[in-house]
């Protein structure tokens, strides 16, 4: 749509503007305040310039942490995204059957996070849980509370239960937008389903699955709730992604510089992969 | 092969119902019978789990802090975002493009990069402890998302709708309430449901700016996991009914529900 140009338009966005500065701007700079400084208790504040962020970009911790991070959301979407597509196409086209799936599969992106978290933790208790007691059953070994192996089982698991229905909706909103006329003219060329596929709703739903890949990307990145309330970041460290391990630093033992440091290489992280997000989209847009 | 392609949405509802049954089920039963023996159905069937949340404050409290600070939320978010998508969907303006990036920033921002920060400023600022406090900092990821939303919706208008109001000689105040406003319902219903959705679904934030009178259900069930024993029981029945609310609202925007994921870009 073409738009005029009007330069008054500001004071249309100034109540976004306000509410959003106070919450993004005020902290960031708080935190950019700590990053500089080392402190020795009684709020005195001593110039440190980029002392932290170098202490961090050098620690094994970060590394590892980072490692971690990277291995959990390279997982989930190699798992999430095929997944989703699959049973998008697997899904009814119309009739009553479709509200019933789109509303049954919406259910776990509604559960509070921590709520997640807690589920899966009965659920998957050796003891007393469901997939614990059937797992044990088979014959398998499976101690998620010990074993780093199985905790990192019940994590992705965790995620794929808790998100693949995003997906699942993206690419279905795709398909559906699909004139009928297209299946019927491949139908007459005579193309096979994977023809159909390929060339027809694989193209359909590119822009979708670009916002979906990416949604999943950075959400993943931030996550903390499910799996801190899962298992804690444990057995040792074995779970102990990004954002657990800057929430231990910094509330649990107060070394502010260090955190203020590693949230913001953390943030900047974070910012890169949005600006990929925005020109992808908005390049898609264009189109 | 078509024939069975139904199998597959319904293995997958399957897993997805699978853990919240033993939730739900978990509900049902004593603290005995879970940590005592092994069951798939509750064997002692019994209310006294649900009874003890409807009747102790602390418990339905909770409930009620969040449905208060999520609706704050909502209101607020909803309102501010409506005229700023409207002037990203009409009109071209100094910096618009480096600003709509900007506010895509901060729905991305990591909760927790952003904790203690947060802690220390709504202290400073007196609001610690309120339900506005968890409203407000809320609207940091759910305001660029409302805006994101219903300029999806907005771009959806053709721009002559606006022209003709002008045209029979309506002012822009009562273009917008009179006409714009009904047009895009729909659309400010999806953003409605997903600022009430990421705002209950969030709890590192509203944990952190509460302690006692605006606390929400979500921090007082991970109260009583790590705390008074390990409640299974009670822990279950208050999980049970955080899904409720969600479940129900999903009804109304399920056939939006996809666009408001993709952020109003279907």
């Amino acid at each position: 749509m073409d738009k005029t140009a009007n330069h008054k338009a500001w004071f249309f966005v100034l109540p976004v503007l306000m509410l959003v500065a106070f919450n993004a701007i005020i902290p960031l700079m708080t935190v950019v305040n700590y990053s500089v400084q080392e402190t020795f208790g009684d709020n005195n504040f001593f110039w440190a310039g980029v002392l932290w962020f170098e202490e961090v970009l050098r620690s094994e911790r970060f590394h590892a942490s980072l490692g971690r991070q990277l291995f959990f959301t390279f997982s989930i979407l190699a798992i999430e995204v095929p997944l989703g597509v699959a049973i998008a196409l697997a899904m009814p086209r119309k009739g009553i059957w479709v509200s019933v799936c789109l509303v049954l599969m919406a259910m776990p992106l509604l559960i509070p996070w921590n709520v997640v978290g807690a589920i899966w933790n009965i659920f998957a208790l050796p003891n007393i849980g469901l997939l614990g007691q059937m797992l044990n059953g088979l014959g398998i070994d499976y101690n998620f509370t010990r074993q780093p192996g199985d905790a990192w089982f019940t994590l992705i698991t965790m995620d794929v239960w808790h998100w693949t229905s995003l997906v699942v909706l993206l690419a279905y909103a795709g398909l559906a937008s699909i004139p009928e006329a297209y299946y019927q003219a491949a139908k007459i060329d005579g193309a096979s389903s994977w023809a159909i596929f390929r060339y027809i709703q694989l193209p359909k739903m590119k822009r979708v699955l670009t916002i979906a890949v990416l949604l999943r990307f950075m959400d993943s990145f931030n996550i903390y709730t499910e799996p801190f309330v899962l298992t804690g970041g444990g057995p040792g460290n074995s779970t102990t992604l990004l954002s657990i391990d800057l929430v231990k630093v910094a509330l649990g033992q107060f070394d502010l510089g260090p955190a203020a440091a590693m949230s913001l290489i953390y943030f900047l992280v974070i910012l890169l992969l949005s600006w990929v997000f925005y020109t992808l989209m908005m390049r898609g847009e264009e189109q | 092969m078509k024939r069975y392609s139904w199998l597959v949405p319904t293995l997958y509802i399957l897993f997805l119902m699978l853990p919240i049954y033993w939730l739900v089920s978990m509900s049902f039963k004593t603290t005995n019978e879970i940590l005592g023996s092994f069951s798939l159905f509750p064997r002692e069937f019994t209310l006294d789990n649900y009874r003890k949340i409807f009747t102790d404050p602390t418990w339905y409290m909770g409930y009620v802090n969040s449905i208060i600070y999520v609706t704050i939320n909502t209101v607020i978010s909803v309102t501010v975002a409506l005229p700023a998508a409207y002037a990203f969907s009409r009109y071209r303006f100094l910096g618009d493009k480096h600003l709509f990036f900007w506010l895509l920033t901060n729905r991305m921002a990591p909760a927790a990069v952003f904790a203690l920060p947060f802690f220390q400023l709504y202290s400073a600022t007196g609001l610690f402890d309120t339900h506005f406090a968890v409203a407000l900092a809320h609207t940091l990821f759910n305001i660029p998302l409302a805006v994101w939303i219903l300029e999806g919706f907005m771009s959806g208008v053709p721009k002559q709708l606006d022209e003709t109001a002008y045209v029979d000689g309506y002012s822009f105040p009562a273009f917008f309430i009179k006409i714009f406003i009904p047009t895009i319902a729909a659309g400010i219903g999806v953003a409605a449901f997903f600022c009430f959705m990421f705002s209950w679904v969030e709890l590192l934030l509203a944990k952190t700016l509460t302690a006692v009178h605006a606390k929400p259900i979500a921090a007082t069930m991970t109260r009583t996991a790590s705390s008074s024993g390990y409640e299974l029981g009670l822990l279950a029945a208050a999980g049970t009914l955080t899904i409720v609310p969600g479940a129900i609202v999903i009804y109304f925007v399920r056939n939006y529900i996809a666009k408001g994921f993709a952020l109003g870009r279907v």
